[in-house]
């Protein structure tokens, strides 16, 4: 039982590398990005559980800027990603423009939050 | 989708209720000025929405007319009074303000404790029209505010209804809200409450919400998350919005209709409008720790697993490994999600449900626990009359244009759906919410109309091609294709599609004659003024309420210090200018208690308590001589409730007289000496109030009271205004001791 889940985890694993190596490399650096950014998320919340969440509100900026970017990144990878049908006539460009304008908008709200 | 001649037709029915003739001498001018039928579908929409824009804001001026320019009911003064200050002082006096003049000793924090958004928006207004040289004073912009976010509201409910359906149904639905008493009830001009701008605010959320979906751009959703941000500062039922777009999503999840442009909608959205709307400092931290807004975060972790499943899904293209992942991911995350919630709502960090919601929920609670929300008037549950008084023709629209929309089910008629669907639930609940239904209700029978008369006058435009099978015919339906090639057997047609029309054009008739009635006659009393028709028919106005407060402002100290009952507190500060023990806050139930066992205890007992709260002035409403029915006897009862819900030593049953509620001789001899009751009837028992009725004739009542001989120990009369509604009382100091 055991064997055949570790075996199965390890096709699985496997399948999913050599479907990933093939993605344009666009997007692998978003991936990349999403990455950091959860990744500084986690981060921060480990820091909160040691010292405490006071102040509350500079907790919650740090944490929702990262998922905030995070989330925005995706958004992006979606939209310029050629294999989505949906915005095949979306130029990336443009894409490109709102992920911009929607992460000037997020910071200067997380940078109002800080306190 | 209709032809490109179908919305000339489907919009004269609009201005049929306006005037007639107009379609008759247009067309003619239209051939003369030569313009191309592209062109007249335009001028003609734009100048339908003009009208329109200028008929919501007219309908609401009824009151404006008839009595004067002024501020109605009570919550509106507490609005006028801080944007008064705002104006005055600046926006950074206003967002840390603390105010000493109303729940003395306890002050009350305004800053932190009210919705910016209409005050902001009005002083916005006025600084605008100041930089163009227009000097108005503050006060006749708050009264017009309402009417003209009203109009606004109207551009936005076409804009929607092109969105869900087509333009017809964007212009029905224009002209439908324009004039709905749903929503005149809450906006008409004077009404200067939070609902003026938020409605504008939630239907401008949902329809740039429902734009995201259908567009995917990043752009819409980030509009969206502001005007989820306007309608956050605006008003607290912005709770309706956080629990019905992830409900709208969970919906779509399970129907399958699931796409990549409903992840960037509502993930932007939520983000970026849960940032924004915690800069309000009244919502604070609430939308990660309060129970009404774990659904939206609840929905947003399933919509990352969701989609990242998908995502795992599409890479593998082998189903046997998909399942172990799903599983073990599934497992895990749902474990992870229980074990969070779980101890979030154990160890009380997740505040539960507040009552104003949960009675939303379960209608029964607040009357049992929370004697505050229930005795509120707008607070109770909806009667069948009410419906039929605020919509008339909407209710049997209503059915028929959910009908159309499950014919054509997208994302957006969707969304539309359950909009009306839970907006109804809840103002079944509460009068109040029938405000929050009546955009969705207009919208949904607007797609009714319109799709009704589209067919119906596709049937009149056939003509006699017969020979062609009407597949060219731009009516875009199946029906009417099927029905030309009926046209032979039936003959008759034609005429019951005219007849069916004129049905609708008498329908239709009838709702505006029916709105602007019911506008003129039971919404537009600004309540402050009350008016009643003379023996010879003529309008008297009872002026009592004005009178007092300027009163009290006039010959009373600056730091005089007023107690009443708390529906005239705000009323009292802005007009009278001074401080009030409690006030339409109600944030602290202890101290109105306080407030309610002074008023039913007698009057050495309620000298105690009132010289404990340093309270100079006395202020009660009295309606007996005038026949006035909203007076503080008849809120007595809730005076008892509220104070036996904090001190025991107060028993309702004790003011009773077998369960019924006399003040006549008859009364229980507790009622007979409270101090409300002294402070009413006090030189009343002299007093004749209608002819052929013995001196002491209660007219709210209808009964003789029962104690005339009424002699003060500790307070004397100050002021009884002239019908003697509003009666004020000096509270003497002690006598000196012996």
């Amino acid at each position: 039982m055991v064997k055949s889940t570790t075996k199965d985890a390890q096709d699985l694993f496997h399948s999913l590398r050599s479907t990933y190596v093939a993605t344009p490399t666009n997007l692998k650096i978003i991936d990349l990005y999403v990455c950091f950014a959860v990744f500084t998320a986690l981060i921060q919340v480990a820091y909160m559980a040691l010292v405490g969440s006071f102040p509350f509100n500079s907790f919650l900026s740090g944490v929702l800027s990262c998922i905030g970017t995070a989330v925005l990144a995706v958004c992006l990878r979606i939209q310029v990603n050629k294999e989505n049908k949906e915005f095949k006539d979306l130029a990336p460009e443009r894409a490109f423009a709102d992920f911009v304008l929607c992460n000037l908008v997020l910071h200067l709200v997380i940078i109002n939050f800080l306190g | 989708m209709g032809g490109k001649s179908e919305p000339a037709k489907s919009e004269s029915m609009a201005t049929t209720t306006t005037s007639p003739d107009l379609i008759n001498s247009s067309f003619f001018s239209f051939k003369s000025l030569k313009l191309k039928t592209k062109q007249q579908e335009l001028l003609l929409r734009i100048s339908i929405l003009g009208l329109v824009y200028i008929l919501a804001f007219i309908a609401r001026l009824f009151s404006v007319l008839r009595y004067e320019s002024m501020i109605h009911e009570f919550d509106p003064y507490f609005n006028y009074r801080t944007t008064l200050f705002l104006t005055e002082k600046g926006f950074y006096e206003f967002w840390n303000w603390f105010d000493s003049e109303s729940w003395y000793p306890l002050g009350r924090i305004i800053g932190g404790t009210l919705y910016p958004g209409l005050m902001v928006t009005a002083a916005l207004i006025y600084w605008a029209l100041r930089f163009l040289r227009f000097f108005v004073h503050i006060r006749e912009v708050c009264v017009l505010t309402a009417p003209f976010f009203a109009s606004n509201t109207t551009l936005v409910a076409y804009f929607f209804g092109k969105e869900i359906w087509d333009t017809g149904a964007g212009l029905v639905a224009a002209v439908l809200i324009a004039i709905c008493p749903g929503y005149i009830s809450r906006s008409v001009a004077g009404s200067y409450d939070n609902e003026a701008v938020a409605i504008f605010a939630l239907l401008l959320t949902f329809y740039l919400f429902v734009k995201a979906v259908n567009t995917g751009s990043l752009a819409w959703a980030l509009a969206s998350a502001f005007g989820y941000f306007y309608m956050v500062s605006a008003w607290g039922g912005y709770v309706f919005i956080i629990n019905l777009v992830p409900l709208y999503v969970l919906v779509l999840l399970i129907t399958g209709r699931y796409s990549m442009r409903l992840y960037i909608a509502y993930n932007c959205m939520y983000i970026l409008g849960m940032l924004l709307a915690m800069q309000i400092r009244f919502v604070g931290f609430q939308h990660v720790q309060s129970g009404e807004h774990m659904g939206a975060m609840g929905v947003f972790l399933l919509m990352q697993v969701f989609y990242f499943l998908d995502w795992v899904k599409y890479q593998l293209n082998d189903t046997k490994l998909f399942q172990t992942f799903l599983r073990i991911t599934v497992t895990s995350a749902i474990m992870v999600g229980g074990i969070a919630l779980g101890l979030g709502t154990a160890s009380g960090y997740i505040s539960p449900w507040t009552g104003r919601f949960y009675s939303l929920l379960d209608p029964t609670y607040a009357k049992d626990h929370i004697p505050i929300i229930a005795s509120v008037s707008e607070h109770q549950p909806t009667a069948w009359s009410s419906f039929m008084f605020d919509y008339h023709i909407l209710l049997f629209l209503f059915p028929a244009g959910l009908y159309f929309c499950f014919k054509r089910l997208s994302d957006a008629t969707i969304f539309i759906v359950m909009y009306g669907l839970t907006s109804l639930y809840f103002a079944g609940v509460m009068v109040r919410l029938i405000l929050v239904a009546t955009p969705a209700v207009c919208l949904i029978s607007a797609i009714a109309v319109s799709a009704t008369v589209k067919n119906l006058t596709s049937l009149l435009r056939t003509k006699q091609k017969v020979s062609q099978t009407g597949s060219t015919k731009g009516a875009g339906s199946s029906k009417a294709s099927s029905k030309v090639t009926l046209d032979q057997s039936q003959p008759f047609q034609k005429n019951g599609a005219i007849a069916l029309l004129v049905g609708v054009f008498y329908l239709l008739s009838r709702y505006a004659i029916h709105c602007t009635w019911v506008t003129s006659e039971a919404y537009s009393s600004p309540s402050i003024v009350l008016a009643a028709r003379g023996a010879h028919g003529n309008r008297i106005l009872f002026d009592d309420y004005r009178e007092a407060y300027y009163w009290l402002r006039q010959n009373t100290p600056t730091d005089a210090k007023i107690m009443s009952w708390w529906d005239y507190g705000y009323q009292i500060t802005a007009m009278g200018n001074r401080t009030v023990i409690v006030d339409n806050n109600t944030w602290n139930n202890t101290h109105i208690a306080t407030v309610g066992r002074a008023m039913s205890s007698n009057e050495d007992e309620a000298y105690e308590i009132m010289r404990s709260l340093d309270v100079n002035y006395v202020l009660v409403v009295f309606g007996g001589v005038t026949g006035y029915s909203s007076d503080d006897i008849n809120k007595f009862l809730w005076m008892v409730r509220i104070g036996g819900g904090v001190y025991p030593v107060i028993k309702e049953p004790e003011y009773l007289v077998n369960g019924e509620f006399r003040v006549d001789k008859g009364a229980s001899p507790k009622m007979l000496n409270c101090l409300m009751y002294k402070l009413c009837y006090y030189r009343f028992g002299e007093l004749t109030t209608e002819y052929g009725k013995p001196p002491g004739y209660d007219r709210a009542r209808g009964v003789e009271i029962g104690n005339k001989d009424i002699k003060l120990e500790h307070l004397e009369e100050a002021y009884t205004t002239s019908n003697w509604i509003v009666r004020i009382y000096r509270v003497k100091p002690p006598t000196n001791r012996l």
